[in-house]
């Protein structure tokens, strides 16, 4: 059950995220993006990370993508035109990508802990207690510290979304 | 084996009434506001117009589905697609009662009790803006697009306000789970006072109920906020481009999330299925009083009916006989610590979705620029600040 | 399940598998920040990074039997937040200035 549930959701985040790569239109890559963040979340509470999962649905496909779509809605933004240049970069750059790929994963597959595997349930520790208890504890100044950077993120895109710059 | 047998059963069951009950809220809708502006209602398709919800079924699955030239064919038909699947996914999470033994199986009410289930909601209420944005975006029409842009701008400021007045009477309850919500809220102050948030101490949670009931109107698009749809401005907004089942999905999933939010906040404020009143005085008597007094009323009508009502000589003993059967089945022993605790948690969650409906029949529309006004400077920091009394108040209690 | 595919398929899977789709995911990023000239697609790539490095994370959280992985990707989510209002505030004030949203276009800091 594990493993398929793997080979599913890994399958519809790849496929998705070659659609991301492959659209012209950006209201396709932005909803492909979102289903990589949905598979992605099962894949997190596969791994038992139950809190970082719908983290990962409300602040990430939640808020941000739809900040994306938003924003793409709003500047009305269309397909990209392809041109002579960006179809000779496609055939130049999908072989070396996939020797990339197939160099990063066999690098992977050498070097990855021995008899590691991934069973559902056997670890527990990213439910929202545990989670919470860390952030207020370990975790309490670096946690402060990304409400000042939010704080910040917002002035920043307040005085950049105002008038003329 | 025998798990798997009791989800299905469990699912369909679910599955069967959550929808006849959306197609009757439309119905129940119209009846209440008609009653507000005094008028009569649905009346023509069976008793009192009690048919309605299955010819305006038939009527719009018979209708000629009309697809605009110039649309994006792939995520217009996604869109309403999605928008009914997240909106009915919650209800997966949410109990109707405490566990129960039926037939010799141990179950819960209720599909499952995740840990995280608050969150759980608040991801597909947050995701539930995706049918509308990419509805309006496909049906390549202005009126769908900027109502599909007021719609994400509206639910991702509401959200905040809403995740934050429900994270204050989380800290009175220390879990996400909504079992545990509403196993913490059992018991009674002083023996007649119940533990519902919205009176516990330290500190009542009724301004966080007020604003989380004030988002819950936005989240679900409804009046005073229903500016995606504003049919003045917008034809309708982001559906205005559908036609037949597609547009009916979309109803669904309006009043999918309706009954859905109204169950959360029952839950999470009204004590879920627990009474308003001990046992001990009498408070499981309260349903079948309840029915009893609605099949008085209904024979003595029957009795009395006016002559331009000839049908309801004949309909209202029957009715009448219905309920006098509903009022039986809260005697029996038998089913008492099922039905009980169902009838507590449906009467909290159906007063709600009347005040819903009261609210659209009383309240004018906002406009769109007091409407993310009060999101942000308003209901945000009143939000805050709850929170932050709520958080001082439990430390200071509990050492 | 059948017992034929319950056999087919391990009942755990290995951690390397997480790891390659993360990897696979990752050069994906790559590939549409390099490829795509759509200034918001190039932004919505390195998203698609920045998840890819999540999973590892969560993964070797699991490997690790620690809660750590889960704190950083955390801490990644909120700074991919932080990074989507600014990034989207800059690409609206760039496309308000040159009404274009070709990164080639965008180029007059160029030498």
């Amino acid at each position: 059950m594990d493993a398929l549930l793997f080979l599913t959701f890994a399958g519809i985040a790849v496929l998705c995220a070659i659609n991301l790569v492959l659209q012209t239109h950006p209201i396709s890559s932005a909803l492909s993006l979102v289903g990589v963040m949905g598979s992605l979340a099962v894949l997190y509470l596969l791994l038992g990370g139950a809190f970082i999962a719908a983290v990962q649905l409300i602040v990430y496909a939640g808020a941000v993508m739809v900040l994306f779509l938003f924003v793409i809605m709003l500047l009305n933004a269309q397909a990209e035109r392809t041109t002579s240049k960006s179809a000779m970069r496609a055939w130049v750059s999908v072989p070396l990508l996939f020797t990339f790929v197939i160099l990063l994963a066999s690098l992977i597959i050498q070097r990855a802990p021995a008899g590691a595997a991934v069973k559902f349930g056997e670890f527990t520790g990213g439910s929202v207690a545990n989670v919470g208890r860390a952030l207020f504890t370990t975790y309490l100044l670096p946690f402060e510290v990304t409400s000042i950077l939010i704080l910040i993120a917002i002035l920043g895109a307040v005085v950049l979304a105002r008038k003329e710059i | 084996m025998n798990f798997y047998i009791v989800t299905l059963i469990k699912t369909g069951l679910i599955a069967v009434v959550l929808l006849t009950f959306c197609a009757y809220l439309v119905w129940i809708e119209r009846k209440v506001l008609a009653h507000i502006q005094l008028r009569q209602g649905p009346y023509r398709v069976g008793p009192h117009g009690l048919l309605q919800p299955l010819s305006d079924l038939i009527k719009l699955v018979t209708k000629e589905g009309v697809i605009p030239a110039n649309v994006n064919m792939f995520y217009y038909l996604l869109a309403p697609f999605l928008s009914v699947a997240l909106a009915l996914i919650s209800i997966a999470v949410i109990p109707f009662g405490p566990v129960v033994e039926v037939f010799g199986v141990q179950t819960q009410m209720g599909l499952t009790d995740l840990d995280i289930g608050v969150l759980v909601v608040l991801a597909m209420s947050s995701l539930g803006v995706y049918g509308m944005v990419i509805g309006g975006w496909a049906s390549n029409s202005k009126y769908s697009l900027m109502g599909s842009l007021r719609s994400s701008a509206q639910m991702v400021s509401y959200e905040l306000p809403m995740a934050m007045a429900i994270v204050a009477p989380l800290l009175l309850v220390n879990t996400l789970s909504f079992r545990e919500i509403a196993a913490a809220q059992e018991g009674f102050y002083l023996g007649f006072l119940p533990k519902w948030t919205v009176f516990a101490g330290p500190f009542p949670q009724a301004f966080s109920f007020l604003l989380f009931m004030i988002a819950a109107f936005a989240e679900t698009n409804r009046v005073p906020f229903d500016l995606p749809e504003a049919e003045t401005e917008l034809v309708a907004g982001f559906h205005t481009e559908y036609s037949s089942t597609m547009f009916a999905a979309f109803f669904t999933a309006e009043y999918a999330s309706i009954t859905t939010i109204c169950c959360v906040a029952s839950l999470l404020f009204l004590g879920g299925w627990h009474p308003l009143w001990p046992a001990e005085y009498g408070s499981d008597f309260v349903p079948v009083v309840l029915f009893l007094g609605v099949a008085l009323i209904l024979f003595f009508h029957a009795a009395q009916s006016v002559r331009a009502r000839m049908w309801d000589r004949f309909t209202f003993p029957v009715f009448g006989l219905l309920m006098l059967g509903l009022a039986g089945l809260f005697l029996v022993p038998l089913l008492k610590p099922l039905l009980i605790p169902l009838f507590w948690f449906a009467a909290k969650t159906g007063l709600l979705i009347f005040i819903f409906i009261w609210i659209r029949g009383t309240l004018p529309r906002f406009r769109y620029d007091q409407l993310m006004r009060f999101a942000w400077l308003t209901l945000l920091p009143a939000a805050v600040v709850n929170l932050l009394v709520t958080g001082l108040a439990v430390a200071l209690t509990t050492n | 399940m059948p017992p034929e595919l319950t056999q087919l398929l391990p009942a755990s899977v290995p951690l390397s598998w997480y790891l390659v789709l993360s990897a696979i995911l990752f050069s994906l990023g790559i590939a549409g920040f390099l490829f795509r000239r759509n200034i918001i697609t190039v932004f919505m790539s390195i998203e698609l990074m920045l998840n890819a490095v999540n999973l590892t994370f969560v993964a070797f959280s699991y490997h690790l039997k620690q809660v750590d992985g889960h704190i950083f990707s955390f801490f990644v989510m909120v700074v991919a937040a932080a990074e989507a209002a600014v990034g989207l505030a800059i690409i609206l004030t760039v496309f308000k200035n040159r009404a274009t949203l070709e990164i080639d276009e965008v180029s007059s800091m160029k030498l």
